[in-house]
């Protein structure tokens, strides 16, 4: 019965490991590529560019990222405008004030402390940056550029100079390396907990980044496997349970794109409040 | 096994390499766009929109406790107003009690002045009485005697007859009724 089982696991497994081309349909919807799909419409393709050898071509999750980029200048634009009229909020600023308010009083102010005012900025537009980039991938044709490792690898590595640069400029470069080992720890055990610090100081951003990756790609991957399973059982009855299932997991994801937003900016924060105020 | 068919799903070759692939060029990018963004809207965004909610917070604070202020001076005024108020009531009723007490004194005073005044003055009428009567009765026995010293000297003068004589006594009884 247990051989059984691991044998028709191993089957199984062969069997998905031989015919990976399989999944391809899948992954062209999740992965970068080098033309805007508007199927079955039209394709725009985009722009090689290299740079020093370096591949540095205008992708679709680039184009999603500008895109995020130009929305998010054009509202704020209009928000800031807003408030050169009048210090009452008045239409999107009120949505948009909520919002920031929220950031700064629930998530940077208590995990910051004092001197949070300097990495507000970045914490507001990591925060809105990934928000909006995660919603334009729920949109038809919209493409999450936050489930591209790359992309969530780039934005870790930028909050991982912003903890470490904090840290440094409030403590002193030695007085940050020496504060990284907690105080009172026997002789014998600094060189272990100093190996054990350092570790802990990339351990954080990478998990930032498989996090965002992770939770932004699976997603997508749980509906189009529900929806790809009316074409690979081939029967109409499946697909009122599928669409049914993929609607759910649909809804979820803007829970998830709310709430992996949230997540990033907070922990980001939570550890720029660390490397800060290494005392605690 | 599972692990090494879920690694092969994930490199499963695409466009543009597997899932778990970091492209440089999307790197460059990804600094490009954020780094810019960060610094467009550092300038358009979060400094003007920060500066205005802190510069409403502390409008709303600086008016909570302008406000506050405010409340307790009046109420300040008010205790002081009431107590003042207590303090004129008092006063008031001070200054009546004082009038009532004067005035009944007052009324004592003239009351007893005008006893004593009236007793003063049925004595002094009383004296006055006594005095004229005193003087009336001199008086009347001045006269009296007069009449008797008169009366003897007409006596005197006409003592011829004794017919004469009783007439001259009737005469002057008669005179004397």
């Amino acid at each position: 019965m247990n051989v059984d089982t691991v044998q028709s696991i191993q089957d199984t497994a062969k069997v998905a490991a031989s015919k990976t081309q399989d999944t391809s349909w899948l992954m062209h919807h999740i992965m970068d590529s080098h033309e805007l799909d508007f199927e079955p419409f039209f394709s725009i393709p985009l722009p090689h560019l290299s740079l020093f050898g370096f591949d540095i071509s205008i992708t679709k999750h680039v184009v999603f990222m500008w895109l995020a980029a130009i929305i998010l200048i054009v509202i704020f634009k209009m928000v800031s405008n807003q408030y050169k009229k009048s210090l009452v909020p008045r239409g999107i600023s009120t949505f948009v004030e909520t919002i920031i308010v929220f950031v700064r009083d629930e998530i940077v102010k208590p995990t910051i402390g004092k001197g949070y005012e300097r990495f507000l900025p970045y914490l507001l537009t990591v925060f809105f940056f990934i928000l909006t980039c995660n919603f334009l991938g729920l949109l038809p044709y919209g493409s999450t550029a936050t489930s591209n490792i790359s992309v969530t690898v780039t934005l870790a590595v930028i909050s991982f100079l912003v903890i470490q640069i904090g840290g440094m400029m409030k403590n002193g470069v030695i007085g940050y390396f020496k504060g990284l080992v907690p105080h009172g720890v026997p002789g014998w055990l600094l060189p272990i907990m100093a190996i054990v610090e350092v570790l802990g100081l990339f351990t954080k951003p990478f998990a930032l980044a498989i996090r965002l990756f992770a939770n932004m790609t699976a997603g997508h991957i749980v509906i189009l496997a529900l929806l790809g399973l009316i074409f690979i059982i081939h029967t109409y009855f499946v697909a009122p349970v599928s669409i049914a299932f993929a609607l759910f997991i649909y809804l979820l994801e803007i829970l998830v794109a709310l709430l992996q937003a949230y997540i990033f900016t907070m922990l980001s924060s939570l550890f720029i409040g660390m490397a800060v105020h290494q005392e605690h | 096994m599972l692990k090494l068919a879920f690694i092969a799903f994930l490199r499963s070759e695409g466009e543009s390499g597997g899932l778990l692939n970091v492209v440089p060029g999307l790197i460059f990018w990804t600094v490009i766009t954020f780094i810019l963004l960060l610094l467009i809207l550092k300038k358009i965004a979060w400094k003007p929109i920060l500066n205005s909610l802190h510069e409403r917070e502390k409008f709303i604070i600086d008016s909570l406790e302008k406000a506050s202020n405010a409340q307790k001076e009046a109420e300040k005024l008010l205790e002081e107003n009431n107590s003042n108020l207590a303090k004129a009531e008092e006063e008031a009723q001070k200054i009546i009690a004082q009038g009532r007490e004067y005035s009944e004194k007052l009324k004592q005073q003239i009351l007893h002045e005008s006893k004593v005044e009236s007793m003063k003055m049925i004595q002094q009428a009383k004296l006055e009485i006594e005095r004229k009567n005193q003087e009336s009765f001199v008086k009347l026995k001045e006269q009296v005697a007069e009449l008797a010293i008169g009366a003897a000297e007409k006596i005197l003068k006409e003592n011829l007859d004794k017919e004469k004589q009783k007439e001259l006594v009737d005469k002057y009884l008669k005179e004397l009724n």
